[in-house]
């Protein structure tokens, strides 16, 4: 037990050294960077909770491409950090106070009034022997199968509308389909054999002649 | 012995499992490189290295002990931070990825049920040292290749989890042990028959996710010198290029445990009990993971480098629609119980 609480608060130190770090890094590249250690450290948590589907699954999807694509657009993007930086000071008070009202508002929905350890107690430890990528499969696949199924058509529904909003057809790009490519053939596409009468020098008429020779 | 083993504290022990699988895997990476040169130089009608050691035995120790005298550059305007631990970034997970490696039916460092999710998931992770070093070097050609290996590992990831679908859906389960012992029988029980498609689709994903040729847009050395690494020099350079291939060895032997039933022998149990070579046991997933090795090899002396557009057109014009439609296939075998492979 004494090892896994010195892992936790390894893991949860992490986490919150890495949060802040998001947020108080001038170069945008750096704080993506932190965002990705403070995801690999909570999915870290969620393992030593025996969510490990939960925590292998956090890392594949948010590590593994959500982020990527996220520094991918960071790093295209030459912003100008002093500009950013100026009305730090002036937009300090209003930001102060969003921070205290968003904390006030987190600390009376998640006190521990309500998700304390007296009305949470730890549960025991399930053990090795549960195997909670097929219980979660189970629950998602039977009891809530109308609302992953729904959410799985939003989702496809926001893919379709993200590639048709922003898809545009460029007449001047020179692009060759490599399937058309592909079928060309050798008689009627790529090679056309054109006969011609075998003709000498001496034969052909004078003026052509003269017309080669200027 | 096991008084012994038992006695050592908790730590020592996963220490000591630790070197047993990454120092033969350090060797196995310098001894790929030579073989490297060496079949493709005896495909391309050359011997290939001869010089040090016995018909150029000991070429790769001289390579290393080269890498490691030479200076370490770094670029002035570079992010020094970030361009000294991008290395150690690409070949973390490369390593890491064979705690969860099942060697036999028990050999295995951490039996996790999720095991292939969390391949999966490391596998995912080896891009960010790749972007990395492509922004820290600050070079255009780095960074170019960065954007160029960012944007394959991403589309041939799609294709290589559906892939992977295919072989959960077949087996019935994440743990990679449990991938094996669902394919027992013989050769044609193995998966690589019912899931052939998915099959082709990987191992040509898994070329691609590695940067290997025809695939390797993101070095490119006609175009953009050695895209995200051309800035790196000494044991930097080194170490992205072990992580290469420690992940090209990761592939294969994924391949050999996915597909060709990793420690199973080709011949029924019943002709094979006890008779040590031929019987299921780690020789046959050694045998597997080589010839997929090889076949790496094979694949970049033999084809160009594909064009870019034509990358990402494969990845996900043809794999991705391939993959998902053998999914179907598949899925419709399980639940009808195909013989041989689900009749159980």
């Amino acid at each position: 037990m004494g090892f896994e609480k010195f892992l936790f608060y390894c893991f949860a130190a992490m986490t919150v050294a890495a949060a802040g770090m998001v947020i108080s890094r001038r170069n945008p590249v750096h704080a993506v960077l932190w965002m990705v250690v403070a995801f690999v450290s909570s999915a870290a948590l969620w393992i030593l909770l025996e969510a490990e589907f939960l925590g292998i699954v956090l890392v594949l999807v948010y590590v593994g491409a959500v982020m990527v694509l996220f520094l991918f657009v960071v790093m295209m993007l030459d912003i100008d950090i002093a500009t950013l930086r100026a009305g730090f000071i002036r937009y300090l008070p209003v930001g102060a106070l969003v921070a205290a009202v968003m904390l006030i508002e987190i600390v009376l929905v998640v006190g521990p009034a309500h998700f304390g350890l007296t009305a949470f107690p730890a549960p025991a430890p399930a053990g090795v022997a549960v195997n909670n990528t097929h219980d979660l499969g189970m629950l998602l696949y039977t009891v809530y199968v109308y609302p992953v199924e729904l959410a799985s058509v939003i989702l496809l529904v926001a893919i379709v509308a993200a590639i048709r909003l922003t898809l545009r057809w460029r007449p001047d790009s020179k692009y060759i389909d490599p399937a058309r490519q592909v079928r060309v053939k050798k008689g009627p596409d790529r090679l056309r054999i054109v006969k011609m009468a075998s003709v000498g020098p001496a034969e052909m008429p004078a003026a052509s002649l003269a017309d080669t020779k200027e | 012995m096991i008084e012994l083993w038992n006695a050592l504290p908790l730590l020592i022990q996963i220490l000591l499992k630790v070197i047993v699988i990454v120092l033969p895997l350090l060797g196995l990476v310098a001894y790929y490189t030579l073989a490297e040169r060496k079949v493709i130089g005896y495909m391309q009608v050359r011997i290939g290295p001869n010089r040090v050691g016995w018909r150029g035995l000991l070429q790769p120790i001289a390579d290393a002990v080269k890498l490691m005298m030479k200076e370490i550059v770094v670029p002035t305007q570079a992010d020094k931070t970030l361009f000294v631990i991008a290395p150690l970034i690409s070949i973390v997970p490369a390593i890491a990825a064979w705690a969860v490696f099942p060697f036999d039916a028990t050999l295995v460092v951490a039996d996790i049920h999720a095991s292939l999710l969390y391949i999966l998931a490391l596998s995912s992770l080896g891009v960010y040292g790749i972007i990395i070093a492509g922004w820290a070097s600050n070079s255009k050609y780095a960074l170019l290749g960065a954007m160029r290996s960012a944007a394959q590992l991403v589309a041939y990831e799609i294709a290589m989890g559906f892939a992977l679908v295919g072989v959960l859906v077949a087996a019935g389960s994440l743990n990679l042990g449990e991938i094996v012992r669902a394919q027992t029988g013989n050769v044609f029980t193995w998966f690589w028959l019912p899931l052939l498609p998915l099959f082709g689709v990987y191992v040509i994903a898994g070329v691609a996710e590695t940067n290997r040729a025809p695939f390797d847009v993101a070095e490119g050395e006609s175009e953009i010198v050695a895209g995200f690494h051309v800035e790196y020099s000494g044991m930097g350079f080194a170490v992205f290029f072990l992580a290469e291939y420690a992940n090209m060895i990761l592939i294969s032997a994924l391949t050999a445990l996915l597909f060709m039933g990793g420690w199973l022998s080709p011949l029924p149990q019943s002709w094979v009990q006890g008779v040590f070579p031929l019987d299921d046991g780690f020789q046959w997933l050694l045998l597997k993971t080589f010839f997929i090795m090889f076949v790496f090899l094979w694949l970049r002396a033999t084809f160009p480098r594909y064009r870019y557009d034509q990358i990402m057109r494969l990845g996900w014009k043809v794999f991705i629609p391939i993959t998902i439609v053998w999914i179907l296939v598949v899925a419709g075998g399980v639940v009808a119980k195909l013989p041989p492979w689900w009749s159980a």
